[in-house]
């Protein structure tokens, strides 16, 4: 049977890494996802793992890249602001080639911004979360079992690629209790076989001259080959395209909206085809690689107008709708920022403007 | 005394003549000849007065001396 | 009477490689005796190096150990990553007086305090090598760096810092001592002191530190020998060598 527990979503997610294997956890106080450290601080001792309470956030996640030099599964978390810290090392953990997850509970921005949750990392996040132009896999959960589900799932992905997953949530997710089924417990034995599966690269000590490198960078034209190599590697991700189409097959006013947004816009759609008028929304639930075909793809013979829902001012996920649209239909945003939450009205009220301009 | 060799590996030698201060004996001495890298090369001057204490062979930050000792 | 070796290059860097340090340099030197030391304690196939940014850098094709290469000054933070990890690994972080002193202060500080289980060996020449002679934390008064060009001035850039006494501050560090690798005897000492330092991980007694205050000949634009004479006249003026805690001495 599994496990239906009722759990705020740090918790949730924290639960999912531990039960995902990971076995290393570094992180700093940062509001709004607190309750994911603490969770750690208590939970790691239990099963073997370490934490660590970095000294910053620069610090956390260069631990993060020492912990996973050594094969060992490892994450950590922060908000928005201490996630511009992490820049530097997840760069570095992108280039050396390590398999680090790490969760991003967004708050508003920029700056110190606020604490209450926001959607402003979208474009960090999905397209510079460092330097050097590297990508990532970044998932975007709407409900707290997604989080639990896709904080597991980012684990079997980086290892797969050996390459940095974020999950990007926000401060509502993040802080909200939900009923959540959570998956089955990592037995010490898988956690051996994903330290060997990284045992040919891990830093551990080996015999003299028989050394390995974590090299994040190179001399010489080392480092356009391995620019090169990763490459290939975003190529393959098509297949890791996730995206909702709700309601869209007949739809002529399409929200297109992530996260706690696309919960928003999911009850404002319900309430609009009450009214009859046919509504219909794309929810990305990987924001990188991005579901461009979603939108490139729609008939817009049919689809009157797309209204962009984010808790962004500026918008930012509207570029990549422009890059998929293209200027075939109308697009309107509705947005909300710097902590203020979006509400069922505000996005009906969109709506509407977006109807009687286009309808 | 006891009566000392060391062997020189001449292309790990970058002249900066640590070795050549801190020998007990002054028995090395920059040579005349230069290796590959362009530097000319330490070597021993006065075989015959090593000790085979190997101060030489601490100081040297290339790892180029090794020392042996009757 | 048979002739025997009495001093053989060590295992602990490649056998073939020419270092990229420039002549007089002494991390050469350093380099060697953390091998001479690891081998002797048997355990040069558990070591791991987490390597600073900087001069250091150009070790990481002369070791034959694993390297870490750590992001500027963050070396002390990758290795509680990877020490807490492998514990059965032995790990020691190699640093310059930017990296472990200027933008890795935090890191170093923290680690210390923490009492992180690997050994710090840290190169203190009072300047920016690799980048081009910089002016670094640890650049002595008046002494002249490409962004100090009239040299280092207190009222604009404060006193040297003096990484040991700061982190004797501090209650948890188990070793923390400068030493020197310009004399013969001093190597020796040296080596005694790196031996102890990681003897003191292995014994799980937690953060020891040895600092080795060295020459820049090409950026302080001397000869190798000339650059000897400014080490022991100004630099061990401004950085006594000497054990400041060694946890061992003050509990017997």
């Amino acid at each position: 049977m599994a496990e239906r527990v009722f759990m705020k979503g740090c918790e949730a997610i924290a639960e999912a890494g531990v039960r995902a294997g990971c076995r290393f956890f570094a992180g700093y106080p940062i509001t709004p996802q607190n309750e994911i450290p603490e969770y750690f601080a208590r939970r790691m001792p239990e099963v073997g793992g370490v934490f660590v309470q970095g000294e910053s956030e620069v610090a956390s996640v260069n631990m993060l890249y020492g912990a996973a030099a050594t094969g060992t599964p490892a994450m950590s978390s922060s908000s928005s602001c201490g996630i511009s810290l992490y820049s530097e090392g997840v760069s570095y953990c992108a280039s050396a080639r390590l398999p680090v997850v790490y969760v991003n509970v967004q708050r508003g921005g920029p700056g110190i911004g606020a604490i209450q949750p926001a959607q402003q990392d979208y474009l960090q996040a999905t397209k510079a979360s460092g330097n050097g132009g590297f990508r990532m896999i970044v998932l975007a959960p709407a409900t707290v079992q997604e989080c639990v589900d896709m904080v597991y799932e980012a684990f079997e992905l980086a290892q797969r690629d050996n390459n940095p997953v974020l999950v990007l949530t926000d401060g509502v997710i993040g802080t909200m209790m939900e009923p959540v089924v959570l998956p089955p417990m990592k037995t010490d034995e898988d956690i051996k076989a994903m330290k060997a599966k990284f045992a040919d690269k891990a830093c551990t000590g080996h015999e003299p001259c028989k050394q390995h490198f974590c090299f994040p960078g190179s001399v010489g034209t080392g480092q356009e080959i391995a620019n090169k190599e990763a490459e290939k590697m975003y190529a393959t991700w098509d297949k890791d395209v996730r995206v909702e189409k709700y309601l869209t097959d007949d739809a002529e006013i399409i929200f297109a909206a992530y996260g706690i947004s696309a919960r928003i816009s999911r009850a404002v759609v319900k309430q609009l085809r009450a009214e009859g008028i046919k509504a219909g929304m794309i929810r990305p639930i990987t924001v990188s690689p991005f579901p461009y075909e979603a939108f490139s793809s729609l008939d817009f013979n049919q689809v009157k107008g797309i209204l962009d829902v984010e808790m962004s001012i500026p918008a930012q996920m509207r570029w990549d709708i422009d890059h998929a649209v293209q200027g075939r239909c109308p697009i309107n945003e509705c947005r909300r920022s710097g902590g203020q939450l979006l509400t069922n009205e505000q996005v009906l009220e969109g709506a509407r403007q977006l109807i009687k301009e286009v309808l | 005394m006891a009566k000392g060799r060391v062997e020189i590996a001449t292309e790990f030698c970058k002249s900066c003549e640590y070795c050549v201060i801190s020998c007990p004996k002054n028995c090395l001495a920059v040579g005349e000849k230069v290796n590959s890298k362009g530097y000319p090369y330490v070597v021993s001057a006065n075989p015959e007065d090593c000790i085979g204490c190997a101060m030489c062979a601490q100081i040297c930050p290339e790892s180029a001396i090794e020392v042996w000792r009757q | 009477m048979a002739e025997k070796k009495v001093y053989e290059k060590t295992l602990g860097v490649m056998p073939d490689v020419i270092s990229g340090f420039c002549p007089g340099c002494m991390h050469g030197t350093v380099h060697k005796l953390v091998g001479e030391v690891v081998q002797e304690l048997g355990m040069l196939d558990k070591l791991v190096r987490v390597e600073g940014v900087g001069c250091c850098g150009l070790g990481q094709q002369f070791v034959s150990h694993d390297v870490i290469i750590a992001a500027h000054g963050r070396a002390c933070a990758v290795a509680t990553g990877v020490k807490r990890c492998s514990p059965e690994s032995l790990v020691y972080t190699y640093q310059g007086d930017g990296d472990l002193a200027s933008i890795g202060l935090d890191e170093t500080v923290s680690a210390a305090n923490r009492g992180e289980n690997f050994t710090v060996i840290f190169i203190n020449n009072g300047i920016y090598g690799m980048t081009g002679g910089q002016m670094a934390p640890t650049t002595l008064i008046g002494m002249k760096a490409t962004t100090a060009p009239f040299g280092r001035k207190v009222e604009e850039h404060g006193y040297p810092m003096h990484v040991c006494e700061l982190l004797s501050q501090l209650k948890t560090p188990q070793f923390l001592v400068r030493t020197a690798v310009d004399t013969p005897q001093n190597v020796i000492k040296t080596r005694k002191y790196i031996k102890q330092a990681f003897q003191n991980q292995i014994d799980g007694k937690g953060f020891s530190l040895v600092e080795v205050v060295t020459s820049c000949p090409t950026n302080w634009g001397y000869t190798a020998k000339e650059a000897l004479t400014f080490l022991r006249e100004k630099m061990f003026e401004e950085f006594p060598l000497g054990v400041y805690r060694d946890k061992d001495k003050e509990e017997a």
